[in-house]
């Protein structure tokens, strides 16, 4: 088959001739994708921000598609069903899964030693994710073994195109799970830094659940356009001072809810900080850029909450923890708890409350993905989400 | 493939982040500058390099020169190929101090900082090379993804989306007591 490969930093290649993936456990299925993304945890991968890829895997975490094949104890899918995989790999049956916490299942994770010995716990089997989260094949590819099937992949009704719901597999909860994060109040104005895909669906969130203002951070000229669609106001970093303006927008009070979804490749080199951190990563003292971490943290009303679904994936410096202790902030994060949040999802987009088609501008070939990476990377071309077709 | 594009509007952007740096670089350039003016002596003494004082003067004018060029212009990028172009001269003194001078460890220690600035005044200019490309605007006011307007959507969701109220089981029900080994 084909798929999108990691060859090395900044080198992801369409290969032709990847072996088929197969049934490897009863609970098993194969899917034939016929809609995948590129996200912007992948971009932490191409740039090679995260420890524990190795050459030849396959990437990609946002792909739906066509059952083909089901092992012999699955008795939730049939082949010929059409399946959205969330990008967390869950049991369905440990502990944490049955609080619902399944992005740190405790059981989907084949490399559950090295991922201990970094993080001191386990957590989910990610796709296309390195090792330290079981080093599963990908989904930008034409099939994807799905282990644990008879739990996490979503069954989608006839009527609704892949565009309209490939996004529940990771994206859209994600927007989501950030905003519920929030516990947001009819009075709250919620500040977003980043208006990548992720942030575009958390703008939507909080103005879904109620927000009495929502903020938007960033420089990409279209993206925030996108951002404004969605509802919010927004401040470009480039031209404006983001603490001034929140401080305008809230009566000097702050943004009581501060979303991060921009993770931790944050540039902005308006400071002498970023510069630090720069310096620092390149040297490998330090491994992730905390910038939009450090604002929030200065910027939020007392007693706020910061969610933060931006990845980051090791060390970060010169936190100032005791703005954050004495302001009395609460930090909400991880990775998204995909399934928590799908079946309601669906029915929002089946009811036509929200279509998040809203946030593709570029759909492309399998062939095309590695082109498309580095345009998603530099926002090149008003790029914000590249769906690919296998 | 591309973009939903209406008429094709076209624009030449201003690369923030590069304009910042340079600003920063040529701050560097001035204090560096200064203090090659003000101290070449005790400068070329430390670094060892044969035939110093007057070198490292004229160093020092042309920091101060690209310096305050870079924090007056409006067009930074031929300054920055200039400090690019310093820097390569900076490399030859140094290399030249290195294999013939008395202080061959201080040397290479400097010319080990000379090529990281060096690295971030390419960074630099390759960022600054950028302004000379046109970009495509997209406008995507009409991507909402609501039915209505915002104005109309917002609380839509506000009942339900508690992080505590989703589905899922807590306490002793969803109490894992079996497994020995917690992951
Ligand atoms: N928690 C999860 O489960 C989950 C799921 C998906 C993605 N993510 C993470 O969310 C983050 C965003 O993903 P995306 O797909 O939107 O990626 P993206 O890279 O397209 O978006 C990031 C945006 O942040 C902006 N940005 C950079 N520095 C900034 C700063 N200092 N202030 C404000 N904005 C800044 C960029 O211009 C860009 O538009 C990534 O870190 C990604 O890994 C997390
Ligand atoms: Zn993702
Ligand atoms: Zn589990």
């Amino acid at each position: 088959m084909r798929a999108l490969r990691w060859h090395g930093k900044k080198d992801i290649r369409c290969d032709n001739h990847v072996p088929d993936p197969s049934i490897e456990d009863p609970r098993d299925a194969i899917i034939k994708v016929s809609s995948c993304a590129i996200c912007g945890s992948d971009l932490h991968l191409y740039d090679g921000f995260m420890p524990g890829m190795m050459h030849g895997d396959i990437v990609g975490h946002e792909f739906m598609g066509e059952v083909m094949e089901v092992g012999s104890a699955n008795k939730k899918l049939k082949v010929g069903d059409r399946v959205v995989v969330p990008f967390t790999i869950c049991c369905g049956e440990c502990d944490q899964c049955r609080r619902g916490n399944y992005s740190v299942c405790e059981r989907s994770n084949r490399n559950k030693k090295v991922a201990e010995k970094l993080f001191g716990h386990t957590t989910a089997g990610l796709y296309g994710y390195t090792h330290l989260t079981g080093g599963y094949a990908g989904g930008q590819a034409e099939y994807v073994r799905v282990p644990f099937a008879d739990v996490g992949p979503v069954v989608i009704p006839n009527g609704l195109t892949d565009e309209q719901v490939l996004f529940l597999g990771d994206i859209f909860p994600t927007g989501w799970q950030a905003a519920a994060q929030c516990e947001i109040e009819p009075t709250d104005t919620v500040a977003v830094w980043g208006a990548g895909p992720v942030g575009q669906f958390a703008i939507r969130s909080a103005i879904l659940m109620g927000a009495e203002q929502v903020v938007c951070i960033d420089n990409v000229p279209e993206r925030l356009s996108m951002a404004r669609a969605g509802g919010a106001i927004t401040i470009n970093f480039d031209e404006e001072s983001v603490v001034h303006r929140l401080h305008e927008l809230t009566r000097g009070k702050g943004p009581e809810k501060c979303i991060d979804s921009v993770g931790m490749e944050a540039h902005a080199a308006r400071s002498i900080d970023s510069m630090y951190d720069r310096v620092k990563q390149t040297m490998m003292l330090e491994t992730d850029r905390p910038h939009v971490l450090r604002e929030m943290i200065y910027v939020c009303r007392p007693a706020g909450v910061l969610s933060i679904p931006g990845v980051y994936g090791g060390l970060i410096d010169k936190i100032p923890f005791g703005a954050a202790m004495n302001k009395g902030l609460t930090f909400r994060m991880g990775q998204t708890h995909v399934n928590r949040w799908t079946d309601d999802l669906l029915t929002r987009i089946q009811e036509g409350q929200i279509d998040p088609s809203f946030v593709i501008t570029h759909t492309v070939g399998l062939e095309d993905g590695p082109e498309m990476y580095k345009t998603f990377r530099d926002k090149h071309d008003g790029c914000v989400k590249v769906v690919l077709k296998p | 493939m591309s973009a939903t594009d209406q008429e094709i509007k076209q624009e030449y952007r201003r690369n923030h982040a590069a304009r910042k740096m340079a600003q920063r670089l040529g701050w560097l350039s001035i204090g560096l500058g200064v203090a090659e003016l003000l101290m070449p002596g005790p400068l070329a003494r430390t670094l060892g390099i044969p035939g110093g004082k007057t070198l490292l003067r004229f160093c020092g004018v042309r920091e101060i020169a690209s310096g305050v060029g870079l924090l007056v212009t409006k067009h930074p990028k031929p300054w920055m190929l200039g400090r690019v172009g310093g820097d390569v001269m900076d490399m030859a003194v140094l290399g030249g101090a290195v294999l013939a001078g008395d202080k061959p460890v201080h040397a290479l220690l400097a010319a080990g900082t000379v090529a990281g600035v060096t690295s971030l005044d390419l960074a630099c200019a390759r960022g600054l090379a950028t302004e000379d490309h046109l970009v495509t605007v997209y406008d995507y006011s009409d991507r909402s993804g609501f039915p209505e307007s915002p104005d109309k959507m917002r609380g839509r969701a506000s009942k339900q989306s508690d992080i505590n109220t989703a589905p899922q089981v807590t306490g002793m029900a969803a109490a894992d007591r079996e497994t020995q080994t917690r992951h």
